[in-house]
């Protein structure tokens, strides 16, 4: 029979190997729109000084350097590339399901795999219909860590389920709160961006010499960014409400209680409360913009450490990083 | 904002900034400003912030309402910092004061806004929706068509008895505002919006109330029972138990339950999970009402008896000790729960015998289901089933300290007042014994037996000893109320969330043979797909007037 687990791992290191090459598509193409926008830019003054009876060739170059729609080759490449790295990943999970003869997220190895699954699917997902190909490096670049580091110090081999987890709670629980992580992912990659952008934005106000990277010119504006980082926030914020509260049923049945304070417990609810902070900030004035992408990214931080340092540092009834 | 705007905090993004203003002097007028800014949406940020904040202490010490060994381990690996810490609650958080008053003025803040929109809410949604704007241009979202009409004031008007019918049909609230020439509706939708925001903000009131009043009236005891022995719900045979105010004594329903087996299965030894025990079942029989039944305890699977929940926390062997003293008289026979250590179960016992010696005598003992030898002579457990049973034990004699009346742990053996009398230190080996072996004490003080408790015919040692399981019992009626309440939370967030509030005008002014029809929307709040709704309002318009069944018209849409 052949060992579904090692063919697991394989995959695993066949979808890091591609997210990365990925990553240097997707970098790249944040390098040519860079160079585009400089060209753009340069064409336009070369317009702007020749006056209105400017070289033909000039006007030329205005012209290709801003085609209605651009074509992104390295942009079409990376997404291409993720969607090829997407299906090996999704097949070493699923090979690992069915190795351990469960669901593939029962302990911290497992959860990186099926999160960061999620982080890619959901973005996956939403560039049939909007394009957010400009996140690519982030992603792709935050899925190569991720899962590098997993693959490297996360891993244990399949074992039987421990008692508390043997429950319908884990499927639901943990799919439901890694889905909302691949929200809060997105949020967090927008909001970055909302900040530069903004940086940006502010000193073209301000004639300064440097805007900052050049890329953010083929990016939509700053409002834009913090408008869509706050769609994908609003749902990643029903999910993680619903981990909560699913969390508490689970408690409820495998500790006698719903609400304890356990260490992982706390850090749920300190992620929810901040992302509530954020929601509010979104309507608030004085908070909307910078104030309010400043939570997001403390509440992807939170998510990140609730994630790695509190799973593996912290002690608490969670123990089911499998590490020991 | 118009009357049908939700109301919101003066410093909302949406909100009338004139309303922050400096107060008005006086006692009064400091008192609005204050309540103005604790409700304002800022504080209502800050507060979370700061409850965000203020709960990471918790995950980084431990608590005492989730690991109070933790906090006593903390205490003697740090005494000098521990009484500071402690003195600032960092082993209590979540019941400190500080903590308490970063939630309750948050709520506070919250009621304090909440109040005054339901107002606001229950009488905009009987409010009529808005007149329509005198230029629909301004709005960001707009359209305009012009359509050929033979009859243009009846056509205008049509139009709009048309764009009426399609909005109401999309779930808007419509108005007329027909003035002059002019034909237009008014519509608006989304008050679920509204609505759901303060369902939401609503039931998270209802569940801080209903965890605050729940608790009073909610009970949980913990009792650890070997095989074979019998609870009786009743305070007293309850090891620790924790109760709200107002639960009386007499609050505990009458049953009793029996312990008959306990199952539980090891992985094999040497396989990848080498001795993980799972699948732990306390078989139990309940007496209930006169009659009896069977039932079991397992992890995530609680058993439910009269209204309370009993849950199986942990497990562990009860070796079955008898002591005879030197006139062969059995002064102590008891199967004693002994607290396991290690995953392997190395278990800790105290054996304390009372009467029938010269002296008490405190008895220390190991317990080793799978004994296997170190290098170093000492013993350690190499598997949690019963493999190789082996029992270690040192005697001390002297005062048990039981008499003084200060209550003593069961599990605890203190030595002050006690004088060793084998293993270290002395020049007597500690006494080691296997299923149904007796030794000598020391001294020529007796016997003491670890018995087998096998039954007849058993080929080996893996049921020679009895296992306990220590059972929560949890009483709380207002756990499905927390649910109900946060389940309500849930549904709230979504309307508010995903239900659009938006406006919408049609306006269809008639001139020589056309009618030039205007659309626009307005969003009240987040509202990214306003400009598809618009767009989605004219075509439909559109194929409604165009409808064959009606008279004939043609558009062309304004340049
Ligand atoms: C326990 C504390 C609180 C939590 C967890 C919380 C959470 C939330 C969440 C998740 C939303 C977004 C969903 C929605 O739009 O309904 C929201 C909206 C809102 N909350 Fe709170 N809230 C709290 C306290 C407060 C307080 C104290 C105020 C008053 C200052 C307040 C005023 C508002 C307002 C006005 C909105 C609507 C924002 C908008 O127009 O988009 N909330 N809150």
């Amino acid at each position: 029979m052949p060992d579904l687990d090692s063919l697991s791992i394989l995959f695993v290191w066949t979808a890091i190997a591609i997210y990365a090459a990925a990553f240097v598509a997707y970098a790249f193409d944040l390098a040519r729109r860079s160079e585009v926008s400089a060209d753009a830019r340069l064409a336009r003054e070369t317009v702007l000084v020749g006056g209105a009876g400017g070289s033909a060739e000039a006007t030329e170059a205005a012209a290709s350097a801003e085609p209605a729609k651009p074509r992104y080759v390295m942009a079409r490449i990376g997404t291409a590339l993720t969607w090829l790295a997407f299906v090996f990943h999704l097949a070493a999970t699923v090979l690992r399901g069915i190795a351990a003869e469960r669901v593939p997220w029962a302990n911290l190895y497992e959860f990186a795999m099926i999160g960061t699954l999620l982080v890619v699917f959901v973005y996956l997902l939403v560039l049939t219909r909007i394009d957010l190909r400009f996140l690519g490096t982030f992603i792709t670049g935050l899925i190569v860590v991720l899962m590098g580091a997993a693959a490297v110090s996360f891993y244990v081999g399949v074992v039987p389920l421990m008692d508390p987890l043997k429950s319908v709670w884990l499927v639901i629980h943990v799919f439901v709160a890694s889905l909302g992580t691949a929200f809060f992912a997105l949020t967090a990659a927008l909001s970055v961006l909302q900040l530069m952008q903004h940086r940006r934005e502010r000193r073209i106000a301000e004639h300064a010499e440097k805007t900052g990277p050049a890329f953010l010119s083929t990016l939509p504006g700053s409002e834009r960014l913090e408008g869509l980082a706050f769609r994908f926030a609003i749902v990643g914020f029903i999910l993680w409400t619903f981990t909560l509260i699913a969390g508490s049923i689970w408690a409820q049945d495998a500790w006698g209680r719903y609400w304890g304070f356990d260490v992982k417990e706390t850090w749920t609810f300190i992620i929810w409360v901040l992302y509530a902070g954020y929601i509010h900030a979104r309507a608030t004035r004085g908070w909307r913009g910078s104030r309010s992408a400043w939570l997001s990214i403390i509440g992807f931080t939170a998510v990140i450490f609730n994630f790695t340092i509190v799973n593996v540092f912290f002690k608490g009834l969670h123990a089911y990083s499998g590490l020991s | 904002m118009t009357s049908s705007d939700p109301l919101r905090p003066s410093d909302h993004i949406d909100g009338d900034d004139s309303a922050i203003t400096q107060p008005r002097l006086g006692f009064i007028g400091w008192l609005r400003w204050g309540w103005r800014q604790l409700t304002s949406m800022r504080t209502a940020i800050i507060l979370l912030l700061v409850l965000a904040i203020a709960a990471i202490p918790g995950s980084i010490f431990p608590q005492r309402m989730a690991d109070p060994n933790g906090v006593t381990q903390w205490q003697s690996d740090n005494p000098d910092l521990f009484p500071v810490l402690d003195a600032m609650s960092m082993f209590d958080v979540y019941l400190s004061p500080w903590f308490s008053a970063i939630y309750l003025l948050l709520f506070i803040s919250l009621v304090g806004c909440v109040i005054p929109r339901i107002k606001h809410h229950l009488k905009a949604l009987r409010a009529r929706p808005p007149r329509t704007p005198a230029r629909l241009g301004r709005l960001e979202d707009h359209r305009e068509v012009t359509r050929d009409a033979a009859d243009a004031d009846a056509e205008a008007a049509r139009s709009i008895d048309v764009a009426q019918r399609q909005l109401k049909s999309l779930g808007y609230r419509v108005e007329r505002y027909d003035k002059g020439r002019t034909y237009s509706v008014s519509a608006e939708r989304g008050y679920w919006r509204e609505t759901g925001n303060l369902i939401f903000h609503l039931a998270l009131v209802g569940v801080l109330l209903v965890v605050g009043i729940g608790g009073s009236f909610a009970y949980t005891g913990q009792r650890v029972v070997v095989e074979g022995q019998t609870f009786v719900n009743t305070l007293l045979d309850y090891e620790s138990m924790n109760r709200g105010r107002f639960v009386s004594d007499d609050a505990l329903s009458p049953y009793s339950m029996t312990l008959d087996s306990f199952d539980v299965t090891y992985q094999e030894y040497g396989s990848a999970a080498s001795g993980q025990a799972g699948d732990f079942s306390a078989n139990v029989s309940v007496r209930e009402n006169g009659d009896t039944h069977e039932a079991s305890v397992r992890v995530n699977h609680p058993l439910d008896v009269a209204g309370d929940k009993i849950y199986l926390l942990g497990n562990g062997y009860a070796p079955t000790l008898t002591v005879r003293n030197a006139d062969g008289d059995v002064v102590y026979s008891n199967s004693v729960p002994f607290l396991p250590q290690d995953t392997n179960l190395t278990s800790l016992g105290v054996i304390k015998v009372t009467d029938g010696m010269p002296e008490q005598l405190g008895i220390a003992a190991f317990f080793y289901p799978s004994a296997a030898q170190l290098e170093t002579g000492a013993f350690a457990s190499a598997h949690g089933d019963l493999l190789a049973p082996l029992l270690t034990l040192d005697v001390y004699e002297g005062d048990l300290g039981i008499d003084e009346g200060t209550p003593r742990s069961v599990y605890v053996l203190d030595t002050e007042e006690l004088t060793k009398l084998t293993g270290r230190t002395t020049d007597v080996d500690s006494t080691e014994l296997a299923p149904g072996e007796t030794a000598d004490l020391p001294n020529g003080l007796g016997t003491i037996t670890f018995e087998d408790e096998s039954p007849v015919g058993a080929t080996d040692y893996t049921q020679s000893v009895k296992r306990f399981v220590s059972l929560q019992i949890h009483h709380d009626d207002s756990a499905v109320w927390v649910l109900v309440f946060a389940l309500l939370a849930l549904a709230g967030l979504m309307l508010a969330l995903f239900v659009p509030r938006r406006r919408m005008w049609v306006k269809a002014t008639p001139s020589d043979g056309t009618i030039a029809l205007e659309y626009a929307g307005l969003a009240r709040g987040e509202d990214p797909t306003l400009g598809a709704a618009v767009d989605d309002l004219v075509t439909g318009h559109a194929r409604l007037l165009d409808d064959p069944r009606r008279s004939a018209t043609s558009e062309k849409p304004r340049k």
